[in-house]
Order: C-alpha cells, then sequence, then structure tokens
C-alpha cells in the first residue's frame, strides 16, 4: 500500500475514535431523559408536542412485549406508506420529471429495504422516483429506521443495567428523543455541509445543458445536450450516511458527483458512517455504568475492522490481472494516479478511498457506495461481502449493530462458561436456557436466510437469468445479494438484474426476516435480562473489559462467520482469484 | 391493540412532516441562500446570468483529438448520460472487460500514433458513475502531445494549460490528484470561466479550485 493510502486510513480511524466519546456521551444523555443544554430549548416543545398529540404518556414505560409490538405495528406503518407512494406518485405533486407509478413488486421491494434500514435499491432514484416520494418516503426512513435500530440498542442496555426490573422503556419516547435530539441535527449539520461542496439541494426540473462536442448515441443519432438529473439530494445524502442506511438519492450512489462531488465530502460521508454506530458503544458503557465494558467491545469492532479495510486497499492497489495483461496499460501507483485495479472507481477518490469505504460500509449494515463492488478483484470484493456475512456486528447498524454484537458477546461468555463448567455471567447477568435460545435465533437466522436465498436464486432459472458475468463471479453476484439483504446491509455487486418478480419479492422477505425476527428476540433477551437480579463478581467471573474477553469476542465473531460462509465463498470469490 | 394504533399512526403522520416535510424544506432553503450555485449544480457559465456551457462537476463526452478525453463511460444510451449514471459492473475476470481496455488503448494508439508511452489504467477503465468529471494527471499529460498537434500550439503551452487545472490532494493528504476535463477543454477552446477571475469566490470554477488561478 502507498504512504498516503496508509496516512488517509489512519487518519480516518483517528478521527472517528476522537468523536467516540462526545458524542457517545451525548447520546446516553439522551436516552437516559438527562437535560441537554441548548437543544431541549428548541425541542423540548416539539417533543411535548408529539407525545400530546400521540397520546403518550412519556414516564409510562412498558415491558419487551409492549415495546416489540409499538415498534412493528410503526415499522409496518412505513412499509404500507412507502409502498403506496410510490404506487401514486404520479398523480401527486413535486414530480418535475414525470416519473410513473413503480410496479407492485419494486414498490414492496423498496419499501421492505427501507423500513428495515437495508435499502437495497433494484431502480435508480433519478430514473424511477419522484422527489416527493424520495423525501416523504424514502427521506422518512431513513431517519425512523435507524431511531428503531437504536431504541432496541437502548432496550436492551436498560435490560442489562436494570435490576429486577419490569420495563425496559418506552419505545415512543426511545423513537422520538433519537429522532429529534440525535439524528435530526447531526442530519441539518452534514446536509448543509454537503451542499457547500457541491451536492445539489432543489426542487426544480433537472438541468440541460449544450455538448462542447456533439456525440453519437447507441443508434447512431446525433446527441447535442446533456440532460442534468438534480434534486433534493443533500438532505436524504446526510441520513443516508448517518443513520446506516445507504440509499443512493441517484442510482450510483455516492460515486456520482452530486453525491459525493470532492475528497472532503467522500472524507464528510465515510466519518457519518460508522460514526453512530462507533458512538453507541460508549453510550452503551455509560448506561450500563462501566464505560470500559462499552470500549471493550469497540475495541472488538476496531480490530476486525482495520486489517480488512488495509486487505481491501492492498487488493485493489494491487490491480487486475486482466487488465495488465493488455500490452502497454500502467497501474502503478505514482504521484500522478492511484493506479491499481479503477474499473468501477472514480479518479477523485482513487483505489484508496474506494476500497476504505468498501470496508466501512459492509462493516456498518450501510450499503452506500463509492464504488462498484461487482468490478473488484476477486480479494477486493470477497471482503466487504464477508463483513456483511459476519452479521452487520463489526460497527454494523446504528444500534443493530452494536445489539448484535451484544448478543455475540452474550455467546462468549456462554462458550468461555463451558470451558471451565460455570453458570456464563454478563454484566452481573446469569445467562441461562432462555437467553442462549433467543441468542442462537439472533446468530442463526441471518445465515440460514442468507445461505437458502442464494440456493434457492441459483436453483431457479429467472435466478440465474439475473446474472452478468460469467464463471464464478456471477455466484459470487447471487451470494452478495442474498448476504446484502440477509443482514440488511444494501450495497451490491450491482451487475445482477434484480428488478423483477423474483428478486424483488425475495429480496424483501430476507431483508424482512432477518430485521425483526432478530429484533424480537433481541427485545425479549432485554426483558427477560432485566428482571434478572444482579450478582455480585466472584473470583470465578469472567471479566469483560479485558483484553482476554476482547479477543475472545473477536474469536467467536470470526468463527462463526468463517464456519458458516468460507464453504460458498470459496465457490465464489475465491475460485475467481485463483483462476486468474 | 388500540393502546399502540393510535401513538404508530399519529406518531408516523408527525415524524413524516417534521423528516420530511419541514427538515428537507429547511436545507433547500439554507442552501438556496447560502450556496445557489452548488445546490443546483455547479452549472459554469463564462459570465454571470450567462447560458450554462455544462456542470463542472458533470463529465462530458469527447472523442475529437483537439480535446483531452475523458475516461470510458458504460452510461446508456450515450456515454455521460447525467440522467442516468451507472458502471460497467464487468467483474475482473470478465474477458467483454479486458476486450473494452484492449479496444480503448487501440483508439488511443491510432490517434496519437507516435506516442508510445503506457496508458495510465484509469483512461481506458469506466469510471463507477459513468460521469467522472476527472483524469488522473498521469492521464491528462498522456495526451498533452495529441491534443497540441491537433490544434497546432507548442506542446509546452498545453502542458502548462494541464498543469493549472490539476488539482491536488485536498489539504494534501484526501483524495487523489485530478483534472477537471471538461474545464481543462473549456480553456483550450478560450470558452469557459476566465482563468483571472477563478480565484474569487463568485467565480463557477475559484471556490473549489483555488489554485486554478495560478
Amino acid at each position: 500500500m502507498t504512504t498516503n493510502g496508509t496516512i488517509q486510513i489512519g487518519l480516518f480511524v483517528l478521527v472517528l475514535l476522537a468523536l467516540v466519546r462526545p458524542l457517545g456521551a451525548f447520546m446516553a444523555r439522551v436516552y437516559e431523559g438527562e437535560p441537554l443544554p441548548g437543544l431541549d430549548r428548541v425541542l423540548g416543545p416539539v417533543e411535548r408536542l408529539f407525545y400530546r398529540l400521540a397520546g403518550v404518556r412519556p414516564a409510562g414505560e412498558t415491558g419487551w412485549r409492549p415495546y416489540a409490538a409499538g415498534l412493528l405495528l410503526f415499522n409496518l406503518l412505513g412499509v404500507l406508506a412507502v409502498y403506496g407512494l410510490q404506487r401514486v406518485q404520479h398523480l401527486l405533486p413535486l414530480n418535475p420529471q414525470g416519473q410513473a407509478a413503480v410496479a407492485p413488486d419494486l414498490s414492496f421491494n423498496t419499501a421492505a429495504s427501507f423500513a428495515t434500514n437495508t435499502n437495497w435499491q433494484s431502480y435508480s432514484g433519478e430514473s424511477s422516483l419522484s422527489y416527493l416520494t424520495q423525501m416523504l418516503g424514502l427521506t422518512v426512513q431513513n431517519f425512523v429506521s435507524a431511531a428503531t435500530g437504536m431504541a432496541v440498542l437502548v432496550a436492551l442496555t436498560r435490560g442489562l443495567a436494570r435490576r429486577s426490573a419490569a420495563t425496559i422503556g418506552n419505545f415512543w419516547v426511545d423513537l422520538t428523543r433519537g429522532t429529534l435530539y440525535v439524528l435530526l441535527p447531526l442530519s441539518l449539520v452534514l446536509a448543509v455541509a454537503l451542499v457547500s461542496q457541491g451536492v445539489v439541494q432543489t426542487f426544480g426540473a433537472y438541468e440541460t445543458v449544450p455538448l462542447v462536442q456533439p456525440a453519437v448515441d447507441a443508434d447512431g443519432k446525433p446527441v447535442t445536450e446533456q440532460v442534468i438529473a438534480v434534486g433534493p439530494a443533500a438532505s436524504q445524502v446526510a441520513i443516508k450516511q448517518l443513520g446506516t442506511n445507504g440509499g443512493g438519492f441517484f442510482g450510483v450512489n455516492s460515486a456520482h458527483p452530486f453525491e459525493n462531488p470532492n475528497p472532503l465530502s467522500n472524507f464528510l460521508q465515510l466519518l457519518s458512517i460508522l460514526l453512530i454506530p462507533a458512538a453507541l458503544c460508549y453510550t452503551f458503557g455509560r448506561m450500563v455504568k462501566d464505560t470500559r465494558q462499552g470500549w471493550a467491545v469497540l475495541a472488538a469492532m476496531t480490530l476486525i475492522f482495520v486489517p480488512l479495510a488495509v486487505a481491501t486497499v492492498a487488493a485493489e492497489q494491487a490491480g487486475n490481472p486482466g487488465v495488465a495483461a493488455v500490452v502497454g496499460v500502467d497501474q502503478a501507483a505514482s504521484d500522478l494516479q492511484s493506479g491499481g485495479n479503477t474499473e468501477g472507481k472514480e479518479v477523485r477518490f482513487g483505489v484508496v478511498n474506494s476500497g476504505l469505504w468498501a470496508a466501512a460500509t459492509s462493516a456498518a449494515s450501510n450499503g452506500s457506495v463509492n464504488a462498484m463492488h461487482d468490478s473488484f478483484t476477486p480479494l477486493g470484493g470477497l471482503v466487504p461481502m464477508w463483513l456483511i456475512q459476519l452479521g452487520e456486528v463489526v460497527f454494523g447498524g446504528v444500534g443493530s449493530g452494536l445489539y448484535g454484537m451484544l448478543v455475540f458477546a452474550v455467546i462468549a461468555v456462554f462458550v468461555a462458561g463451558l470451558m471451565v463448567g460455570r453458570t456464563p455471567e454478563y454484566l452481573g447477568k446469569k445467562i441461562e436456557a432462555f437467553e442462549m435460545k433467543m441468542a442462537s435465533l439472533v446468530i442463526l437466522v441471518p445465515p440460514a436466510v442468507v445461505l437458502l436465498g442464494a440456493a434457492v436464486a441459483v436453483c431457479t432459472a429467472a435466478g440465474r437469468g439475473a446474472v452478468t458475468n460469467p464463471g464464478p463471479h456471477g455466484f459470487s453476484q447471487v451470494l452478495y445479494w442474498a448476504s446484502s439483504a440477509g443482514n440488511n446491509n444494501g450495497s451490491a455487486f450491482a451487475g445482477l438484474g434484480t428488478n423483477n418478480v423474483l428478486y424483488n419479492v425475495a429480496g424483501a422477505v430476507l431483508m424482512l426476516v432477518s430485521r425483526y425476527w432478530l429484533i424480537v428476540p433481541v427485545l425479549a433477551i432485554a426483558g427477560s435480562m432485566a428482571a434478572k437480579k444482579h450478582v455480585p463478581p466472584s473470583p470465578g467471573t469472567l471479566p469483560t473489559h479485558t483484553p482476554l474477553f476482547v479477543g475472545l469476542l473477536v474469536g467467536t465473531v470470526l468463527l462463526v462467520g468463517a464456519l458458516t460462509f468460507i464453504p460458498a465463498l470459496a465457490l465464489g470469490p475465491v475460485v475467481e482469484h485463483l483462476m486468474k | 391493540m388500540r393502546a399502540y394504533v393510535r401513538p404508530a399512526i399519529v406518531m408516523f403522520v408527525l415524524l413524516t412532516v417534521l423528516t420530511g416535510v419541514i427538515y428537507p424544506a429547511a436545507v433547500t432553503a439554507v442552501a438556496a441562500v447560502a450556496f445557489p450555485r452548488e445546490a443546483r449544480g455547479s452549472l459554469i457559465r463564462a459570465e454571470p446570468g450567462g447560458r450554462p456551457l455544462g456542470s463542472a462537476l458533470i463529465g462530458q463526452p469527447f472523442s475529437d483529438p483537439k480535446y483531452f478525453w475523458p475516461r470510458p463511460s458504460a452510461t446508456a444510451p450515450v456515454a455521460y448520460n447525467a440522467s442516468a449514471g451507472s458502471g460497467s459492473n464487468l467483474g475482473p475476470t470478465n474477458p467483454a472487460l479486458a476486450d473494452a481496455v484492449r479496444a480503448r488503448v487501440a483508439a488511443l494508439r491510432a490517434a496519437d500514433p507516435g506516442n508510445v508511452a503506457p496508458v495510465p489504467v484509469d483512461l481506458v477503465t469506466a469510471s463507477a458513475s459513468g460521469l467522472d468529471p476527472h483524469v488522473s494527471p498521469a492521464a491528462a499529460r498522456f495526451q498533452v502531445d495529441r491534443v497540441a498537434r491537433a490544434r497546432r500550439r507548442p506542446a509546452d503551452e498545453v502542458a502548462r494549460l494541464v498543469d493549472r487545472f490539476t488539482e491536488p490532494r485536498t489539504f494534501g493528504v484526501l483524495g487523489e490528484p485530478r483534472v477537471n476535463v471538461l474545464l481543462l477543454n473549456l480553456a483550450l477552446d478560450g470558452r469557459g470561466p476566465p482563468a483571472a477571475n477563478a480565484a474569487e469566490t463568485s467565480s463557477p470554477v475559484g471556490s473549489r479550485w483555488p489554485d486554478v488561478a495560478r
């Protein structure tokens, strides 16, 4: 890797880690209901108005079942609203390009995708959706699906922190406070910063400019003008990154110059992808009154992320042997070019920022891209695919990443407990049969739906018909699709033609199952933990803030991920790498 | 059940209004006042209020030897279709990728027979967006002799222009050095925003590329 590449990766990780404590402490205040100087005065009245109109008593906490019921009903409304908006967008205002109604299967896929914080996109925004659908449908889901994930995490954290308690919080309060005090202010600041760099934000129609040199299209017809898609992009891009949503305003996502115009906008977005998931580790530590616990989890995430990010960049920097075989092409890095595998990458980002982004967007369940993963080298593409398959717990989605990681922590103490023959404990709570059953569901549901989904796709003619690259790479396209949908990531090997009934419906099912069949067991664990008594630590207790435990946690995540997916990966990227 | 229905519906409506109407409208209002040019697509105009010549952020197709060529674009039905951005999504071992690269190298050689230098890889591989406004400085320098010959201008004059339009890494660290092909070609034609004004914040170029003024 180049010196500059090392510096850029190092700088990114340092700035990210420096922001963990201030933002994490702030979010702990938000969810503990403590005063927030400055914000309270502006947003406090709004918050209280919301509760009054909705008939919510903010002090009224519930157990895990009502918490889950409210969450599921609220999310169902989101699916219905996004579906409906797309179906009637041609009748509604703010549609300067006259976009037609979206087909039912695609509307369903997109609705499930945005409600589950996946943001898989079988459509291109600039050619399919009206501005109104993007704002009122997708931007809203970007906020509330993120706030939903954070609410579940906070409920689980309360479950671990409380002793002999019957309640884990109030879903409506957690949803509202997360949106109002965390996501909205951060998005406002980021959106304006992005506009200053060139991200578009307008309700006006697409712009038309003359071509300096007229061109000829595929049918031989002369083309003298360029129609440039614009729209209210910055407001959506900001929350798409901060909420680990990842759904682009434009089809090519953050590779589009209007969505990510320069290295500074790229740095800000890259930071936003991991910012809240990383900071929530500190929030967790604060709320369980032992910040060392949060740092330990963050250390485990960082230890998995950094080497894999370096591996992606190195694989892409090494270049594509197939291109190198063409006489007279220069892939070497120098002061004048990034070199490496530049197919599907933008010059302003080069290999380093494309590889680093790929690792970040797949470690977090973000799924936005600034380069086309389908054109990555076999090993460069394997890394993001595997990071997704690890279950989106290395940073992961906002809230969902950490609650997934905490379930892995439960598994880790269980494994350690088996080794020494003691009842496992985590944060002073005994881990018993019920928690282990629920944790097993959380660990097993995503791999099961991913592997079954990929199997169904490759066993049907329609599934194979979507493949656009020959050989093992074609299988990689399908495996990446199932992994992405089945772990709520949303990035793609985008050559795969997924806008058809099979992929739209199957993808929606994968996304819905892996989101809600994880949320409900996690809330069940929260409820059961809250009810337990606190067991004071004894000499036989495994401390969960030490390097030993960090190693155990990393090992558990990697082993589960490796054992489940190495056979499938061997058929795709590994074979492709060995074939060249 | 009714205990959930009212908060779910009312909260959904309120949060929709707040995050789906008020928030994007507020960002649009701030953008329209503070960054009107950026918010509308960074259009380039020769003089304020004039007809736009293109966007400083969106590439255009060029194939005439007298212009610098941009990166290959995978958009359909025409290259650099800015209402339907797209990458090629060709896999690394797809024979179609190597064939496409081979054909692009051949086209560059045919337009510039004397040039035996190796071709910078970004000049023969399609970008992610299909709209990449930049090429690497190596790819721009590779084309200097061809452009100079086609325009009957001294090569070092064209090379100086390339240097002037070469943007360094942001803060010397972030991203990659690059050359904006459309701005460079407009300058070759003597159209474009006058370079003397480029450092002024109101100019289409200067606010983002202070080094253009050098």
